[in-house]
């Protein structure tokens, strides 16, 4: 008899890998059905992983050896509760998005092409997924390859529609690939002096090694190379456009998920590859990582009110809301750490709604995302659009929402550490970001449409998802127990060491 | 290069014996270098010779594009089916131990069947890679680009008497 739960870890990652393929082989037709079945599979197995580990209790660990061959020699699947909460999140989303896709899609990608769009598609959130499960440095490296690559080809597939798509997908590839370079040398550098590539195994042997400079040359690299993948401020130019010119479809699956893998690497390299080490990290994460989210935070919003392309505007926002997370984790204390987790999943909800409410207004409209073209949709698509005001309400942190608990759990963190300026700013640029929503708002509901004022005809397949998701934020709004909890045993785990 | 008849024996002579070796350098590797990369593209590259010396139009008669893009999906395919396999047996991913009946035959075939997908899907990428590069039409619908007239035959012509 097969023992379900000891294979889970495998399982949810195998499940999008295997299915990618056989969509492969399939006609078209049944891409987009096979496609939701195996991600929905996945939310399943991802769901009953987190049952698991609730019951276990808060310094659980689960761990499965790859092949039989137990670390350090073999590779390690290793699951605590900061794993759980990303994978729950990144089946989930990837669920939903996948659920819409098929109308999202609209007429983007040739009928023919659907197979090896949705092969790209689940070869995308497998990738993610083994990137967040993997306890192997080196083979996360390759998961990071398996993402990227996938989720470039997806970006270049909006050529259909815009062809400067093919320039933000190569722009994609070859900053991910340098961020993904710049990743494996500070592994290189770690293995030279370590002799490990499990990170448990590096985070017992590096302590030992704190008077060596490689160490901290390849601490450098690792973090840089994964902030490019995060897109963290300074490096996270690929993303706007990349985002902006991608199909719909696919900016609903990417904005939600992609960079939340990346950012949930950052906290582990930072907490438990180097948790052991003396005070380097701590010091690249108050005198690194704030600053640059506090940058992000404002340029982002800052750029976003003046986009004028709605799609792009959002995509400007999702740099600024990178930002909150890297903030809270750079405060680096329990409760920032925490609200960094928290954020993550509410982000994704938010995000994912966004982009599947704005795709499901945009494709009434010819797939054209600009201002002017949207003006009136929000009183001729009254479904569609009530949804993505209400996570447009959470992405501004409106109480009752989701987006309410992390800015709360976010400024109370940065309270407690003693930043009362830093604070002051996550507060103004909040209120910034009400000007571009209100933007949004002015131009759906407000503003003249040239057009007849008929009502548009609304896509099930769409607005069911987006209503899941905007039900979802005002549950987790008012309900926020569930998501708070998971992140504080998420950030309790990381702090108390892996071991 | 079709007419030339010197690469055409030569071709047709190397054919087999390029996609012997490369079948001898997949199945030897468990045991000595070589494995199902190496394998793919040596096998790959005997496609390609003949897609070169004869023609793109019958290199796809040989391997037909459909087949090719199938095959490189079956590859994937079985290294993620003998994982699975390994599942449904009872012991971890990709645990060939319980493939056969005792562990050192078990990771012998494992090992086998695992390198036979990647030999697979990497020979038909490589020649799914060379069909789509060496099939790109170029847009014809371009006009040719005109010429100065400094450089006109006749103008020169009429100086000179």
């Amino acid at each position: 008899m097969i023992d379900w739960m000891f294979h889970l870890p495998a399982i949810i990652v195998v499940i999008p890998l295997l299915s990618a393929i056989i969509v492969a082989l399939l006609p078209s037709r049944i891409g987009w059905v096979c496609a939701s079945i195996s991600s929905g599979l996945s939310f399943w197995a991802a769901i009953a992983l987190t049952a698991h580990m609730l019951d276990a209790g808060s310094l659980k660990r689960m761990s499965y050896f790859l092949g039989g061959w137990p670390p350090p020699w073999g590779i390690e699947f290793s699951v605590d509760h900061a794993t759980t909460l990303v994978i729950l999140v990144i089946t989930g989303l990837g669920f939903v998005s996948t659920l819409s896709s098929n109308m999202l899609l609209f007429n983007d990608i040739h009928k023919d092409d659907r197979s090896r769009f949705f092969a790209a598609w689940l070869l995308t959130l497998g990738g993610l997924l083994g990137l967040v499960m993997t306890a192997d440095a080196f083979n996360l490296f390759v998961f990071f390859e398996i993402s990227s690559l996938a989720s470039v080809t997806l970006v270049a597939m909006g050529s259909g529609r815009d062809k400067r798509a093919l320039v933000a997908a190569f722009n994609y590839l070859v900053i991910g690939a340098i961020g993904a370079t710049f990743y494996v040398i500070g592994v290189g550098f770690c293995y030279a002096m370590t002799g490990t590539l499990n990170m448990l195994d590096m985070a017992n042997r590096l302590p030992l090694v704190t008077d060596l400079v490689p160490v901290y040359i390849g601490l450098a690299f690792m973090v840089s190379g994964v902030m490019v993948k995060a897109a963290v401020f300074p490096v996270h130019f690929w993303l706007p456009p990349s985002y902006g010119f991608a199909p719909m479809a696919v900016t609903s699956l990417l904005a939600a998920i992609a960079t939340k893998a990346a950012l949930y690497v950052l906290i582990r390299i930072m907490m438990t590859i180097f948790g052991g080490f003396p005070d380097m990290p701590l010091m690249i994460m108050q005198w690194v990582f704030i600053p640059l989210a506090l940058m992000a935070i404002l340029l982002g919003t800052v750029l976003a009110i003046y986009e004028k392309d709605a799609k792009m505007m959002l995509a400007q926002s999702s740099v600024a809301q990178i930002g909150y997370i890297v903030l809270g984790f750079g405060v680096a204390t329990l409760a920032g750490v925490q609200s960094g987790f928290i954020h993550i999943a509410n982000h994704a909800m938010i995000k994912g709604g966004m982009f599947i409410g704005l795709g499901g207004m945009a494709i009434a409209v010819a797939g054209k995302t600009r201002m002017t073209s949207l003006a009136g949709l929000g009183r001729r698509m009254p479904i569609t659009s009530t949804g993505f005001l209400i996570c447009g309400l959470s992405l501004i942190g409106v109480p009752l929402t989701a987006g309410f608990i992390s800015k709360f759990y976010l400024v109370s963190a940065i309270i407690a550490a003693g930043y009362w300026q830093i604070a002051a700013i996550v507060l103004l640029s909040s209120a910034l970001s009400v000007i571009y929503l209100w933007r949004l708002v002015e131009t759906l509901w407000f503003a003249p449409s040239d057009q007849m004022e008929t009502r548009l005809p609304e896509q099930a397949m769409i607005y069911i998802p987006l209503w899941i998701l905007a039900i979802a934020n005002i549950w987790f709004g008012i309900n926020a127990g569930m998501i708070t909890g998971l992140a504080k045993m998420a950030a309790t785990s990381l702090f108390g060491g892996m071991s | 290069m079709k007419n030339n008849p010197i690469l055409r024996v030569v071709t047709k002579t190397l054919f087999a014996p390029i996609i012997l070796y490369g079948l001898y350098v997949q199945f030897h590797g468990d045991f000595g270098p070589g494995g199902g990369f190496q394998a793919g593209v040596i096998i790959a590259a005997a496609f390609i010779l003949y897609g070169m010396v004869f023609s793109l139009e019958e290199l796809k008669q040989l391997a037909p594009p459909r087949i090719v893009h199938a095959l490189m999906a079956m590859g994937a395919l079985i290294y993620t089916g003998v994982g699975v396999a390994s599942f449904l047996l009872g012991a971890e991913f990709l645990n060939y131990d319980v493939l056969a009946k005792y562990p050192a035959k078990g990771q012998h075939y494992g090992i086998l069947i695992v390198e036979f997908g990647v030999g697979l899907t990497v020979a038909s990428t490589i020649l799914g890679l060379f069909m789509a590069f060496a099939g790109f039409d170029i847009p014809k619908n371009k006009k040719p680009p005109k010429r100065s007239p400094s450089v006109k035959p006749n103008a020169s012509v009429k100086k000179r008497s």
